[in-house]
């Protein structure tokens, strides 16, 4: 390597243009003078929220600019140069060799067509670094490096063969391939479970001590890059708040918009002792998709009024299904569900619209929850129209009390879906689900979508709803964070059974079983060194493996 | 919208199908003489009485030009309202209700599209009474198998969207589901394909015409004047290139309306800014 410093972003400004469909394109700046310096062996840890132009400063460091992305100035020195001067030659020849890059989603980063190993040695031989038995001595050494099982042969598989954990540690494995001196990780760990996240986060840590390769990591998870970075920088609205070492940023944040992160999920929330008579109350379900497997098998669950029910569990645990069983839009295959004190009818197309009204529904991703067609006045306006026939004027009215009730100014009911931002959209959606007066909202992945500053102040406002309007939430998450924050009492479930079952504090206080052992150690803690802590003690493999 | 947005070519098919419509809506007011009148010898040449010469039959040719652009338009624009109207309205229920009914609806349609559609229209055109209404009707319900299949098409993929399950959740009837849900939703790209459908309809209009089962004489219409003049080709004699041109002038007008139209809208979402 050329000097100490190896990466320098000395004043980085990017832009991007816009266009809009029917408006005429225009130039907005996306990176306002952004500078940093990396030295080698050294990670740095770039955070922030979506737009505040992490990805976008990460893919410079190989002179690139997505979609439309310009950079407009400033430089970028890479090994003693600076790369924004290089042609396209130049470049070429560059990136794959000292710069590389691994994404987000390794599945769509692979060529389904071709063997895992021909893919991850491909850099090293177009650029002649390596001849090809070398190529594969190093890409076994770092499979085995990156902890993949059956290193030697693992290669000879194709990318749908192998599990989204592996991927990821495969295309590390990639860039990592050609001996680069710089490798941007683009939220690698983003799309995974929480418990292949861990073991992800592990092999690329280790990867990068044995390998000695300087790394910038961008994530939007301050947790994950405490983990692994030597530096954060803070990002929001492409400018730098604060840049410091990561036990300064975590420990003595200085800035208020750093210690707002570091603070996120302070939220507690008392919980609430179980009423005599549950709600709901879902006995023995047992469902499943067509003719195919069981799904859910023998789940029982109470739903208390007023309270939260927390459904936890990985992807295909079965918890989304379990909530379209009590919304009736898949009918279980045996089992009852109780509401009050009558039996629900299984099928959603038979229910009294006196049921539909009283039980409500929050999507996961605001954006097709909502008609892009409709105003947001229509949107929130239509349950009051359909369940209680308020027209005119008054139901204008109540619009703008719901609006109120979730902080959002009344002049909003004009405008359309896609003129709001992400928490905002959310917003609309739990006042649409208000505008029925329920007695249970299901909320499924309400906050996974949405940057976790924005995610905090949704889940302060549900339990505020929920004192005011003395609500029920079955609330499904993947985030065991989110349910420490509101559950009361919590339903683990694994493999569409339940794993565990009770209030809040039965279930999270020890002995626990194996799963929600794993699945509670896997959540990344704000906290240096908690990453060897919880890999010291695991006792079980975790699904993705 | 901004006027200086829209391109060099959608302004040439605007301006020209402007042309075209006014044409038609005004038809007696511009045209010189009157539809059916003999007013020269047969097959004159361009004059400055006759601007564009007689036809076979010695009638004003530009005049009758303007009469059939009256016709044409006119009823291909109606088989176009029934093909819309019927298709689609079939098309979104079926993507909607699904099962039985999307079943047979479909192989209906497919059973329909296996048969060439000029010969089709040809069988049930010489069984059926002649007349403006079964012409419109015959056109509107072979085209409105292509509408269905396309609305049916862009329906299933709303209908998976979360916003169409909250709806049912909420216990809407499928009127509202397909008329406020999924309409709006899917009109960008249904008004882009009704350019091109109602350029179909003009084509198979004068291609009935021109085989004799279309518009009967003496009305005017563009298929059928290629008919009456198209034997004056042996004798040097272009009066049958005029409508003819003017079929294809009209076709690619409208397609470059409808492929500007299609641009603006690739997306599903569309409209308001999209995502």
């Amino acid at each position: 390597m050329a000097s100490d410093t190896f990466l320098d972003i000395r004043n980085l400004k990017i832009g991007v243009t816009v266009r809009e469909p029917g408006e005429r394109p225009r130039d907005i700046t996306i990176v306002h003078g952004v500078s940093t310096k990396l030295e080698e062996g050294k990670v740095l840890g770039l955070i922030g929220e979506s737009g505040a132009g992490k990805s976008t400063i990460g893919l410079s460091s190989l002179g690139y600019g997505r979609g439309g992305v310009e950079i407009t100035g400033g430089e970028v020195w890479v090994n003693g140069r600076d790369i924004l001067d290089l042609n396209r030659a130049g470049l070429n020849s560059f990136r794959g060799k000292e710069v590389c890059y691994v994404s987000q989603s390794a599945a769509a980063g692979f060529n389904p067509a071709h063997k895992l190993i021909d893919q991850v040695i491909e850099a090293s031989l177009e650029h002649g670094i390596m001849s090809k038995p070398e190529a594969m001595a190093r890409a076994r050494e770092l499979f085995a490096a990156l902890s993949l099982p059956d290193p030697d042969n693992i290669g000879d598989r194709y990318p749908h063969q192998v599990s989204g954990g592996q991927l990821q540690r495969v295309m590390t494995a990639m860039a990592l391939c050609p001996k680069p001196d710089l490798i941007v990780f683009d939220e690698p760990t983003t799309a995974l479970d929480v418990t292949t996240q861990i073991d992800v986060l592990a092999a690329i840590k280790n990867a990068i001590r044995v390998t000695g390769v300087a790394a910038l990591y961008i994530t939007h998870d301050l947790a994950v890059v405490a983990q692994v970075a030597d530096e954060i920088m803070v990002l929001r609205n492409g400018e730098t708040v604060e840049h410091g070492s990561t036990k300064q940023i975590i420990e003595d944040p200085q800035e208020e918009y750093t210690k707002a992160l570091v603070s996120v999920r302070s939220i507690t929330h008392e919980e609430k002792v179980p009423t005599d008579k549950p709600i709901i109350e879902m006995k023995n379900i047992v469902a499943g998709y067509g003719s195919g497997p069981k799904i859910l098998d023998d789940v029982s669950v109470e739903l208390h009024p007023g309270q939260t029910l927390a459904v936890v569990g990985e992807s295909g645990s079965g918890k989304s299904t379990l909530a379209r069983v009590l919304t009736g839009l898949l009918p279980p295959r045996s089992g009852e569900i109780t509401f009050e004190d009558r039996t629900l009818t299984p099928d959603q197309k038979s229910r009294p619209r006196e049921d539909l009204r009283r039980i409500q529904m929050i999507y996961q991703m605001a954006d097709t929850a909502m008609n892009p067609r409709q105003s947001i006045g229509t949107i929130i306006g239509r349950p009051l129209e359909f369940y209680f026939g308020i027209k005119g004027r008054k139901r204008d009215e109540k619009v703008a009390e719901l609006l109120d009730k979730i902080e959002l100014p009344a002049d909003i009911a004009g405008r359309y879906p896609a003129e709001l931002s992400g928490g905002q959209k959310q917003r609309v959606c739990i006042a649409r689900a208000l505008a029925a007066n329920p007695d249970v909202i299901i909320c499924d992945e309400v906050t996974s979508a949405l940057d976790p500053l924005v995610a905090d102040g949704i889940l302060k406002l549900l339990l505020d709803l929920q004192a005011r309007e003395g609500v029920a939430y079955l609330f499904i998450t993947h985030d065991l964070a989110t349910v420490r924050a509101i559950a009361d009492s919590i339903a683990v479930m694994y493999k569409g059974r339940l794993a565990r079952y009770g209030t809040k504090t039965e279930v999270l206080t020890p002995p626990f079983d194996d799963y929600t052992d794993l699945l509670l150690s896997s959540v990344p803690e704000m906290e240096l060194g908690w990453l060897e802590q919880v890999m010291a003690h695991r006792k079980m493999e975790s699904a993705g493996n | 919208m901004d006027l200086k947005t829209i391109p060099i070519s959608a302004w040439i098919g605007i301006i020209s199908t402007t042309c075209f419509v006014l044409a038609a809506i005004f038809a007696p007011l511009i045209a010189p003489y009157g539809m059916a009148e003999v007013v020269g010898g047969v097959w004159e040449p361009m004059s400055a009485t006759h601007w564009l010469g007689t036809d076979n039959l010695g009638r004003d040719l530009f005049s009758r030009m303007i009469y059939g652009a009256q016709t044409t338009l006119t009823i291909a624009a109606l088989a176009t309202l029934v093909s819309f109207t019927t298709g689609s309205l079939l098309g979104m229920t079926a993507a909607v209700v699904g099962g039985w009914t999307d079943q047979i609806l479909s192989r209906f349609v497919d059973l329909l599209m296996s048969i060439p559609t000029l010969i089709f229209a040809l069988v049930v055109l010489s069984v059926l009474p002649p007349g403006l209404l079964t012409l419109i009707l015959v056109m509107g319900v072979l085209d409105a198998t292509r509408v269905f299949r396309l609305s049916r098409a862009v329906a299933v993929d709303v209908n998976v969207m979360d916003f169409v399950e909250a709806a049912k959740l909420r216990g809407e009837g499928r009127w509202w589901i397909i008329t406020r849900e999924i309409l709006p939703n899917a009109l960008s790209t249904l008004v882009a394909e009704l350019g091109l459908r109602f350029i179909f309809m003009v084509l198979f209009l004068s291609a009935l015409s021109f085989l004799g089962l279309g518009i009967q004489p003496p009305q005017a219409d563009w298929g059928g004047m290629v008919k009456e003049n198209k034997d004056g080709i042996v004798f040097g004699i272009g009066a049958a290139l005029i409508p003819a041109a003017a079929i294809a002038l009209l076709a690619i007008s409208v397609n470059l309306i409808a492929d500007w139209i299609l641009n603006r809208t690739t997306d599903l979402k569309g409209g308001r800014g999209g995502q």
